[in-house]
């Protein structure tokens, strides 16, 4: 059916933004943590200098999500956005600041702008996973039904709270592996010694945090709990476990070739499995996906222009990352904007 | 304003903070929309020009409005961010309603955006490294996508004013959507090519304006000339054509929002001959209060002579209908838009003469006064004519078929209230921020230009950026970066 197409679509670009603006959180949180100005100089420029050309491009998924929501499945948009109007509306004002924070601390000089600027955007690369992670953890514990009013239990209950600090951790371990490789990319060996460390400690947070929640939401979260401990989405949760323990192994060899490939596909495996376990239900036991759907024509035209999306911007997006990791992505220096004879002009 | 006390005390508590947090972060965003969508053109055409005739200057001017562009697009993206939560959290009850009605527009802007964004990335950070031509053919789509994702937003927006492309069944909710017409409704070409142009016009005007304010300061070189007159000659094409469009699209609105048309020009009754009213106040009971009245005009606007009928105000219900307060906001942001939309006319007919006769800017100081002006004229037509838009819908969200308030949220008033303060804070600082950046970054230009030696290798330990070393990135490259990211 039709509607189940357009939930997979909206699962696939629920991983992609978990993996692409993932990243982006983690490479915030090891801002967060590097420390003073001056202990914190390297991994800090290692962050912006990897982050700055993709980030925006990065965080477009998310208004994908929203309009496959909206326009997909209006009944459960309009049940998410009334049951967890807190956690979301903290995490918009979270993306202003970081997406802000980020964007005006490179032109700013001055240490002072710079420190406030860079606290803002790393502190909010925090909270805004978290409350994501929450409001997935309170869909997933059924907390979300069509008519749920905004109340605090729907995103501050155990669940919840697991999910949170398991996005926080998973944004840390990919933005940890992610930068990892661009310190090889970019030949500062401190660095890849650095997040290599880093990479590991998180995973093993993510380890020990799903060591917790485990017990934890068994009866929290029953039904999904359920679809996770059994056939399909089990099957993708050892499949998550084996890739992850590989990129743990990778990065102990030191291969770091195939890390990102690795880190990136456990956590869309999670993803996967999370979808696969809530089936057949949008917000599990109270709404299914058939009947959320909105009206067929407008689905099919949903699906038509997502085969145009991925037409359109799939290329561009390849070339965007391919010319990112060739290195050839620059900012702007003084040098081209000042003179006239800036390096690399070919006049 | 008793009736629209009188409406508001019925109306749920959390209806005016959810509008007035609506407004502002669209007020707030729209602002940076003009330079998001017509910035990119303007700098490839310079960039263009710096190619084909190996104009330095040029390319100076196209990298550094790359990288206000960098500052701004940043600053676009997480204010429209935020416009598509507050769907979500402000009029949940619409979105679950009409999402799968007009919620596919969105759905192309969501690729025209990320499209861009991109392209953006590319062309911003592809200065140094790639093959200019390469580089320049690739940021050349840019202006295209820019178009296509104000398609998507255009039409969810004229859907909204003249909704259509689906019946209501016995519950009154929508079956039978038919996707081309919800896309295509009957307000969407007039509504897409006025606000299309307005965009490339204002960025234009905006972008001159800065260069006119340093011409009148006595830099007159050549970057300045070069930085003036492309985005003005832009600018100055495109306002007799929007003329022609603002007149069009009020005529539609005429014809297909009769009720919105009669706010905008505040008419009570329903009759020929209607004079039309600069300015001027509309009072509850239908009597105007000051203004310029010239008989007659508004008729022969509406319909080229004086025996066009035009609806009235009272032609519905009082609670169908803007109350006599947001008409007269209407009236005036109409006003306001079409005043400084001739005045514009004006000031491009000046310039088209002196170039026709001497191929020269005018040489008058006033002439680059008003050039300053126009780019803050501009952005205030730009919020004058989105203001006209939405609150001459009023009260209805989606035009004659769901009011504002059964689309509001049900979360409290008073978290509602907690947020817009929270926002506007943050959107103060954050507006605050990127100005002072941009005004910062226009200063160290200023200072380079001065000093033709080449930028200072020498800053102060607090000015120089604490993030590390530059050489060690530009592999082989040149240590006069080293001042620093720009």
């Amino acid at each position: 059916m039709i509607a189940d197409v357009i939930a997979w679509v909206l699962l696939l670009v629920i991983a992609a933004y978990a993996c692409a603006g993932g990243t982006d959180y983690g490479a915030g949180f090891w801002d967060l943590l590097a420390g003073g100005a001056e202990r914190g100089e390297r991994p800090r420029w290692l962050i912006d200098h990897a982050m700055a050309p993709v980030w925006e491009a990065n965080n477009v998924w998310l208004i994908f999500v929203f309009i496959l929501m909206w326009t997909g499945f209006p009944t459960m948009f309009q049940a998410v956005f009334s049951a967890m109007w807190l956690p979301l509306a903290l995490a918009a004002i979270g993306l202003v600041l970081r997406g802000a924070g980020f964007a005006l601390r490179k032109p700013t000089r001055r240490l002072a702008g710079r420190r406030i600027y860079g606290a803002m955007f790393a502190v909010s690369s925090l909270l805004t996973p978290f409350f994501f992670g929450a409001v997935i953890g309170g869909i997933a514990s059924g907390r979300v039904a069509p008519g749920t009013t905004a109340s605090a239990d729907a995103w501050a209950n155990p669940t919840s709270v697991m999910a949170g600090l398991l996005t926080i951790a998973a944004t840390a371990y990919l933005g940890a592996v992610f930068l990892t490789a661009d310190a090889r990319r970019f030949h500062a060996e401190d660095l890849v010694r650095y997040f290599r460390l880093r990479s590991l400690y998180s995973l093993a947070a993510i380890v020990v945090l799903a060591a917790i929640g485990i017990p934890v939401t068994h009866h929290d979260a029953a039904y999904v709990w359920h679809g996770l401990t059994h056939g399909a989405g089990l099957a993708l949760v050892i499949a998550a476990v084996v890739v992850a323990a590989g990129t743990a192994l990778l990065l102990a060899r030191r291969a770091y070739r195939w890390c990102r490939y690795t880190s990136v596909a456990s956590v869309a495996l999670t993803v996967a499995a999370w979808g696969f376990a809530q089936r057949p239900y949008l917000l599990p036991t109270s709404l299914t996906v058939a009947q959320a759907a909105g009206a067929d024509h407008t689905l099919h035209w949903l699906v038509i222009v997502t085969v145009i999306a991925v037409v359109v911007v799939g290329p561009a997006l390849v070339l965007l990352y391919r010319l990112d990791t060739l290195g050839d992505l620059e900012p702007l220096t003084d040098a081209d904007t000042h003179g006239t004879t800036a390096p690399g002009e070919h006049l | 304003m008793y009736r629209s006390t009188v409406l508001l005390a019925n109306a749920p508590a959390q209806l005016l903070p959810a509008r007035e947090l609506m407004a502002f972060t669209l007020a707030s965003h729209i602002l940076l929309v003009p330079l998001g969508v017509a910035l990119p053109f303007v700098t490839l055409l310079m960039h263009y020009r710096g190619l084909r005739k190996g104009d330095a200057v040029a390319l100076k001017l196209a990298r550094r409005w790359s990288a206000v562009m960098a500052v701004q697009f940043a600053i676009g993206i997480v204010t429209g961010t935020v416009l598509s939560f507050e769907f979500g959290l402000l009029w949940p009850r619409m979105m679950g309603r009409w999402g799968d009605v007009f919620g596919l527009g969105f759905g192309v802007e969501a690729w025209a955006f990320f499209l861009e964004a991109v392209l953006i990335a590319i062309y911003l950070y592809g200065w140094r490294r790639l093959r200019p031509w390469q580089h320049f053919w690739l940021g050349a789509p840019l202006p295209l996508a820019a178009l296509l994702g104000a398609f998507g937003i255009i039409a969810a927006n004229s859907w909204m004013n003249t909704p259509q492309g689906f019946t209501l069944d016995a519950q009154g909710n929508p079956v039978n959507v038919t996707v081309r017409q919800a896309v295509f409704t009957p307000i969407f070409g007039p509504e897409y090519w006025h606000f299309a142009v307005a965009m490339f016009l204002t960025a234009g005007y905006v972008v001159a304006g800065v260069y006119a304010v340093g011409w009148l300061r006595g830099r007159r070189d050549r970057y300045h000339r070069l930085g003036f007159t492309v985005p003005f000659t832009v600018a100055a094409i495109l306002t007799p054509v929007q003329f022609f469009l603002g007149d069009n699209l009020a005529r539609q609105i005429f014809h297909k929002q009769p009720v919105k048309f009669a706010a905008a020009e505040i008419v009570w009754n329903t009759s020929t001959h209607v004079p039309e009213y600069l300015y001027g106040r509309l009072n509850e009971d239908g009597t105007i209060s000051g203004g310029l009245r010239i008989p007659q005009l508004d008729s022969i606007l509406a319909g080229f002579k004086p025996s066009t009928q035009v609806t009235g105000l009272t032609s519905v219900a009082a609670d169908d209908r803007p109350t006599a307060t947001q008409a007269t906001i209407v009236h005036w942001t109409f006003d306001t838009m079409a005043i400084i939309g001739s005045l514009l006319i004006l000031l491009a007919l000046w310039y088209a003469w002196c170039w026709w006769r001497r191929r020269d800017l005018p040489r008058s100081r006033w002439f680059f006064r008003c050039a300053a002006i126009a780019g803050a004229a501009s952005l205030l037509t730009v919020e004058c004519g989105w203001i006209t838009t939405e609150v001459g819908r009023q009260p209805w969200i989606v035009y004659f078929n769901m009011r504002v308030s059964d689309a509001v949220t049900a979360t409290r008033a008073s978290s509602l209230w907690t947020m817009f303060g929270i926002v506007a804070a943050v959107y103060v600082l954050v507006f605050w921020a990127f100005l002072a950046v941009v005004l910062k970054m226009r200063t160290r230009w200023r200072i380079a230009d001065e000093n033709p030696a080449g930028p200072p290798t020498v800053l102060s330990p607090e000015a120089d950026t604490p993030y590390g070393p530059r050489e060690a990135v530009a592999s082989g490259g040149d240590q006069r970066t080293a001042g620093g990211a720009s």
